[in-house]
């Protein structure tokens, strides 16, 4: 077995059970369990945008010897709402998308110029998704992405995904609520229990 | 030097020609408009009343109490009374911001930051006036320090407190795209610069404002205050746009210490936001 991309160990928001594993680069690790359960706290505990025990390791390296920003460009959390603070889709871009990545998620090429109230939730999910890969993250962490999106639309999501985690040897944790999708996405499953208070 | 402490502290800052005595009877009179006005919301059932007589006694006690605190601070040699009162004005100014916080910082940061960033501005600015422009001598000599400070201290207030407002409200409400755009690796001052830019809009706004109709719509209080003591008009102008420079200046740099201060405490070394820094605010 090579290293792995990704080692938790014994990681834990405040007040949940203590979770490790470990992700191989290319992997997709899904993850589920009751609401409440902590498996969002979890990702942001992850990406450090919450304080919590245990070790968190990206290639070797501990999350606390990588500056913040540089740790969340390279695990790289999608909210269940992403933020547009801008009026325009295009302004939030630092390149615009090319028309395959485009394609690829079945979004039209002129949601680019439009604004941002204009989009539904499932076009601006997407869109957040062109926009976090863009970054070229390590470790996608996947919060319910497909929530918004219909059967075609989900099963594009999850193509262009998989796709990416094979071209940039990247790894994803990815939460879902439907066995099925855990079934094609997932190499490995976490279910986590319901809140111990 | 005349010995009427009882006048306002914006019309001792420069003594004009023999002014007026104002009777017991004027100042009875103008009271009796503040009875008018509350007899008039009492009938229109507007809840105003106590507020209005509760606020007018509290000037006028705080004015006559202040004016016997002049006189006699302005007939002592010590420098040591002088910052004595500079320090309980600056006091009173970091209670009252305090005060008019929604959402405060837990500890002692909900006062410290206040009263750093009016500290920061107002004596700084105050010490520069009084050794660089005035040079009166000596150069703490108080008909001079005391309203100068008072006036920086007084606009200082009110802009540092917006100013703070608008930042903890705006973090509140927008946490969800302060996080998601940290999450997208920007450091926290990138993710918090739009209510960055508005806390500081919110503060300056006043004193931009009476700038931009100053001598048009207004005629601001100090000046008004120095030509009723019979100033010159010409003189007493120079002085206006001396105090307004002061004012917009003291105030900038008062916002944009509680700006800075202020949001960096809002995020902590691993650019995580940190409302819980926060009290939720009292009904």
């Amino acid at each position: 077995m090579p290293d792995p991309l990704l080692r938790a160990d014994q990681i834990a928001p405040p007040g949940m059970t203590p979770v490790s594993f470990e992700l191989q680069a290319g992997h997709c690790l899904s993850l589920s369990g009751p609401s409440g359960c902590g498996k969002t706290r979890l990702l942001r505990r992850l990406a450090d945008l919450d304080e919590g025990t245990g070790d968190i390791r990206l290639n070797g390296r501990k999350q606390n010897d990588i500056a913040a920003p540089q740790w969340r460009c390279n695990v790289s959390l999608l909210p269940a709402q992403s933020p547009w603070w801008l009026d325009k889709v295009e302004e939030h871009f630092s390149s615009p998308p090319t028309l395959e990545q485009l394609q690829a998620l079945q979004l039209p090429v002129q949601c680019l110029q439009q604004a941002v109230a204009q989009l539904s939730s499932g076009e601006r999910q997407r869109l957040a998704l062109l926009r976090l890969l863009q970054q070229e993250p390590l470790v996608l962490l996947l919060d319910e992405p497909t929530a918004h999106l219909d059967e075609t639309n989900t099963l594009a999501f999850e193509s262009h995904i998989k796709a990416y985690l094979q071209a940039h040897s990247a790894a994803a944790i990815w939460i879902s609520h439907d066995a099925g999708q855990r079934q094609r996405v997932g190499d490995q499953h976490i279910v986590l229990g319901a809140a111990d208070d | 030097m005349p010995g009427n402490g009882n006048v306002s502290a914006i019309s001792i800052l420069f003594w004009g020609q023999r002014m007026i005595e104002l009777s017991p009877w004027d100042l009875g009179l103008a009271a009796s408009l503040m009875l008018l006005l509350a007899l008039l919301s009492h009938r229109l059932q507007l809840k105003l009343a106590k507020p209005l007589l509760i606020s007018t006694v509290r000037m006028v006690v705080q004015l006559s109490l202040i004016g016997l605190v002049l006189k006699v601070l302005f007939s002592t040699e010590q420098a040591l009374w002088i910052l004595l009162m500079a320090v309980a004005m600056l006091l009173v100014a970091g209670r009252e911001v305090v005060a008019r916080q929604h959402r405060r910082y837990r500890g002692w940061w909900a006062w410290g930051l206040g009263t750093g960033s009016m500290f920061l501005s107002s004596f700084t600015l105050t010490l520069m006036t009084l050794l660089v422009m005035i040079q009166a001598d000596p150069w703490w000599n108080p008909q001079y320090a005391i309203p100068l400070l008072g006036m920086l201290l007084g606009n200082t207030m009110t802009a540092v407190t917006l100013t703070l407002e608008r930042l903890t409200e705006g973090a509140w409400q927008q946490r969800e795209r302060i996080e998601g755009r940290l999450a997208l690796g920007q450091p926290w001052w990138v993710a918090i610069e739009d209510i960055r830019r508005e806390a500081i809009r919110a503060g300056l706004m006043p004193i931009i404002n009476s700038m931009a109709v100053a001598g048009l719509v207004s005629l601001p209080g100090m000046m008004t205050g120095q030509i009723l003591a019979g100033a010159a008009p010409v003189t007493a102008v120079q002085y206006q746009i001396l105090i307004l420079l002061l004012i917009a200046a003291g105030t900038g740099l008062g916002c944009l210490a509680a700006m800075v201060w202020g949001s960096r405490r809002l995020f902590d070394e691993r650019h995580r936001l940190r409302l819980d820094r926060l009290e939720s605010p009292r009904s």
